[in-house]
């Protein structure tokens, strides 16, 4: 699951400018930009699961995952939260104007590896956007795998993500479960932290595999409720984040005991980050 | 028709491998209920004199607030119990349980519980184990709710 | 090929290496220490000095004789050629609809480098495998790299804070080098062995107006290096070294070091092999043009692991910890080899005097121990 050798990455600290088509409000303090190759710039290949390090001219760079559907080669999908003066300014960045694009970076979700299982996608919050393009490259070969439920939680019903796709998701056999932290009585499905979900779906431990993303206390707690269902840590792959600089694994910052966040994550199986996620303040 | 009870709560995930004969003295103290849509299972301040084991259905927990009306905590599901204030005095329900769809469930009779598990502690401490294990976990979904993760980063 | 030449050794290698077009970087003396700079003679060499070091000290003191390369190693090491502080990455100008991004032109001048300790040689081959041998390439140390020509002195002295013994990177390089020499000074007699570790290595040799070297020779330049290696001033038992840190990552010495350490990441800007950095935009005042660079950055800085809101290592024993343990532990697993080469510089330039080898020893003597 190694990202690509530098002889397929262009130039390794160039930024490429694209144009944002279209920015979306996804909820109050998050946007989907939807990002198209400007001038001569071409669409990189990539892979679920991987980022890019968006720039803001003069600013700075931060790692955003790609969100959108990997069959679709011709647009970039980036989800952002405004939570810091670069998140906000890519936030704020209107339609026709640049952003600069570099990448892809990191590992993928291991999907093609575990036809004919059971798959279990857990979402915590902003957690979906990174999930998504797995969900799609799972329907796009729905056949090939056995049951699949996407579990999802969220602080509030009104800032679910992508709430009008899931219409159609369910229509490809995706068994989609829906919790929220506090709700109003109009809210139908479960309130509660993503956890109490885990109970309720069917799948066969021993042909289980789970990508989970979200804060890392949420990613913890899940993992402790899918490994009490019998799946064992190696099949339970979650995406972590550090502070990242390069992105390529030289400036040392994104470290998690030996692993680097960049390039031999974001993806990994549990039982690898385990030992090290267990010492505070590593 | 206790006899019913007692098969019923057989298939009860919180009484399944509960011994057959406590099975049985505490289906004395049950009955079977039902709850349309939107009907309330128990009201704050109300006397608590009922804990259900919900059979199918979805339930609510909820709080009412002057300002923001009423909001779930937690929502219990066919197969899980709901309500501990009959338990200690004074007997009194903290919070609103709704139905969220069509509720079928088993009350049981709060003092005719309390009875029963004083007359035969060794049965009693058997199922207060049981009670512990579900609001234990309910305490840790409740620190998690509580954490609010999905919040917005402190600066 | 081995040659002997007289003491004048560096004069003469100087001028055939000028000749071919390198700069060359050597030690000399600068603000009481003895740093690399552009050497254009060997009289800019630190003639007749030595160095004292230890924990928290550093001073330079005259020798009785003329010895060219008679003291251990300064503040600096090659990572300021290979690995500069700061290093231009792209250049940004806005345009009408947006911006244009380019790689700068990066000239790099060939240099050599004369003086090049042993351990340093182990150092530059560490960062070669984090720049060159990993997922990615550094282009950017990799131009450098290739226009080095290195030039060894293997050691005939060790220092107090010396323990490239036990970390099996010196007194004496045995490869990686273009040419190496060994300054004997012995009894009346000052010349150097000098041999060739290259073709480049070779093709300068073969000019330079030095006698062939005899078996004798050869042994009066082992001497010279067993007496750096009788001479080292630290030792660190590396046996499981890896395992024993993984294990002990609560340990209460952690705090003990933290009590000391003032985080002033003085050793991460010695040690020859840290390589963290930091990527940073510079506008200029239109802020129409935008430069990226890449500058020296510290695990010791409290924003080194900022994410949303906080720092994941907040305190100084978690930054502490985080440095020794990448140093010497998870280094093994990432790169294969251990991060510590033994040069002694962070214990010399420490400012409370921390001395590395001194953690590890009391670990491994409390091994086991639980912080509260």
């Amino acid at each position: 699951m190694e990202a690509p050798r530098v002889e397929q990455v262009p130039e390794l600290m160039l930024t490429t400018p694209f144009r944002v088509r279209k920015n979306r409000r996804e909820t109050v303090d998050t946007r989907t930009l939807e990002l198209v190759p400007a001038g001569e710039s071409k669409m990189p290949a990539w892979r679920p699961g991987q980022f890019m390090m968006l720039y803001v001219f003069g600013r700075g760079e931060i790692p955003i995952s790609i969100c959108g559907d990997p069959e679709e080669s011709s647009v970039l999908f980036h989800t952002v939260r405004a939570v810091g003066p670069l998140s906000t300014a890519i936030c704020d960045a209107k339609a026709g104007s640049s952003i600069g694009v570099r990448g892809p970076f990191g590992s993928a979700w291991p999907a093609e590896f575990y036809e004919g299982h059971d798959v279990v996608l857990v979402a915590g919050g902003i957690g979906l956007a990174p999930l998504r393009p797995a969900l799609y490259r799972i329907m796009s070969n729905r056949r090939r795998y056995a049951r699949v439920s996407l579990l999802i939680g969220s602080r509030t019903p009104d800032i679910l993500l992508y709430p009008r796709e899931m219409a159609a998701w369910r229509k490809r056999d995706i068994d989609i479960r829906l919790t929220v932290d506090a709700a109003a009585p109009r809210w139908k499905d479960s309130v509660g932290p993503v956890t109490v979900l885990i109970p309720r779906v069917e799948l066969e431990p021993s042909r289980t595999v789970a990508f989970i993303v979200g804060p890392e206390i949420m990613m913890r707690f899940v993992v402790q409720a899918l490994a009490q269902r019998g799946i064992p840590l190696s099949r339970l792959f979650v995406s972590m984040e550090r502070n990242m600089k390069c992105a390529a694994g030289f400036c040392g910052h994104c470290q998690l005991g030996p692993a680097f966040i960049c390039k031999d994550g974001p993806v990994f199986p549990y039982s690898q980050l385990e030992p090290w996620l267990a010492i505070r303040n590593l | 028709m206790q006899k019913d009870i007692e098969s019923l709560l057989a298939e009860h995930p919180f009484f399944r491998d509960f011994a057959p004969d406590y099975r049985a003295l505490i289906a004395g103290c049950g009955k079977n209920t039902h709850f349309d849509s939107g009907q309330l299972l128990a009201r704050t301040g109300d006397s608590a004199n009922l804990f259900f084991a919900i059979r199918h259905g979805r339930a609510s927990i909820e709080i009412h607030s002057p300002e923001r009306g009423p909001l779930i905590v937690q929502t219990v599901d066919g197969g899980e119990i709901v309500g501990w204030s009959w338990l200690f005095p004074p007997y009194r329900w903290t919070f609103d349980v709704r139905a969220m769809e069509e509720v079928r469930a088993i009350s049981f009779d709060g003092e005719c519980l309390r009875g029963k598990c004083d007359r035969d502690p060794v049965m009693g401490y058997d199922f207060m184990k049981r009670f512990a294990r579900v609001f234990m976990q309910r305490l840790e979904n409740t620190r998690l709710q509580l954490l609010d993760l999905y919040g917005s980063p402190a600066r | 090929m081995t040659k002997v030449a007289g003491s004048d050794c560096v004069h003469f290698l100087l001028n055939a290496l000028q000749k071919r077009g390198y700069t060359c970087i050597g030690p000399t003396i600068r603000d009481a220490a003895i740093v690399y700079d552009e050497i254009r003679s060997e009289q800019d060499l630190p003639i007749g000095y030595t160095d004292e070091q230890d924990g928290g000290t550093y001073r330079l003191k005259k020798r009785s004789d003329q010895a060219r390369f008679g003291y251990t190693v300064g503040p600096q090491s090659w990572k300021q050629y290979l690995f500069p502080p700061s290093t231009l990455l792209m250049t940004a100008r806005r345009t009408s609809d947006g911006f244009e991004a380019a790689s700068p032109i990066d000239n790099v001048r060939p240099h050599a480098f004369i003086g090049v300790r042993p351990c340093d040689l182990n150092a530059i081959a560490i960062q070669d495998r984090t720049f060159l041998k990993g997922t990615y390439i550094d282009r950017t140390y990799q131009k450098r790299r290739e226009a080095a020509f290195i030039v060894v002195v293997n050691c005939g002295q060790a220092g107090r804070t010396c323990f490239c013994v036990s970390m099996e990177s010196g007194p004496m390089a045995r490869s990686g080098y273009d040419l190496a020499l060994t300054e004997i000074l012995e009894s009346g007699r000052h010349e150097f062995l000098v041999e060739t570790g290259s073709e480049r290595g070779e093709e300068v040799a073969a000019e330079l107006p030095f006698r062939s070297a005899t078996e004798e020779d050869g042994h009066a330049a082992q001497r010279m290096v067993d007496r750096a290696v009788h001479q080292m001033g630290r030792t660190m038992d590396t046996s499981g070294i890896k395992e024993l840190l993984y294990r002990n990552m609560e340990h209460p010495r952690w705090d003990n070091v933290a009590a000391r350490c003032l985080s002033c990441a003085n050793c991460t800007m010695v040690c020859p092999t840290c390589f963290c950095s930091s990527v940073e935009e510079v506008t200029d005042l239109t802020d129409d043009h935008t430069e990226r660079w890449r500058r020296w950055d510290s695990c010791f800085t409290a924003d080194h692991s900022y994410i949303h809101g906080g720092s994941v290592r907040p305190t100084t024993l978690s930054r502490y910890r985080q440095w020794m343990t990448h140093k010497l532990a998870t280094w093994i697993d990432q790169f294969q080899t251990s991060g510590c080469v033994g040069c002694g510089r962070c214990i010399t330039w420490c400012p409370v005097a921390i001395d590395i080898t001194e953690e590890v020893r009391v670990i491994r003597e409390t091994d086991g121990a639980k912080r509260h």
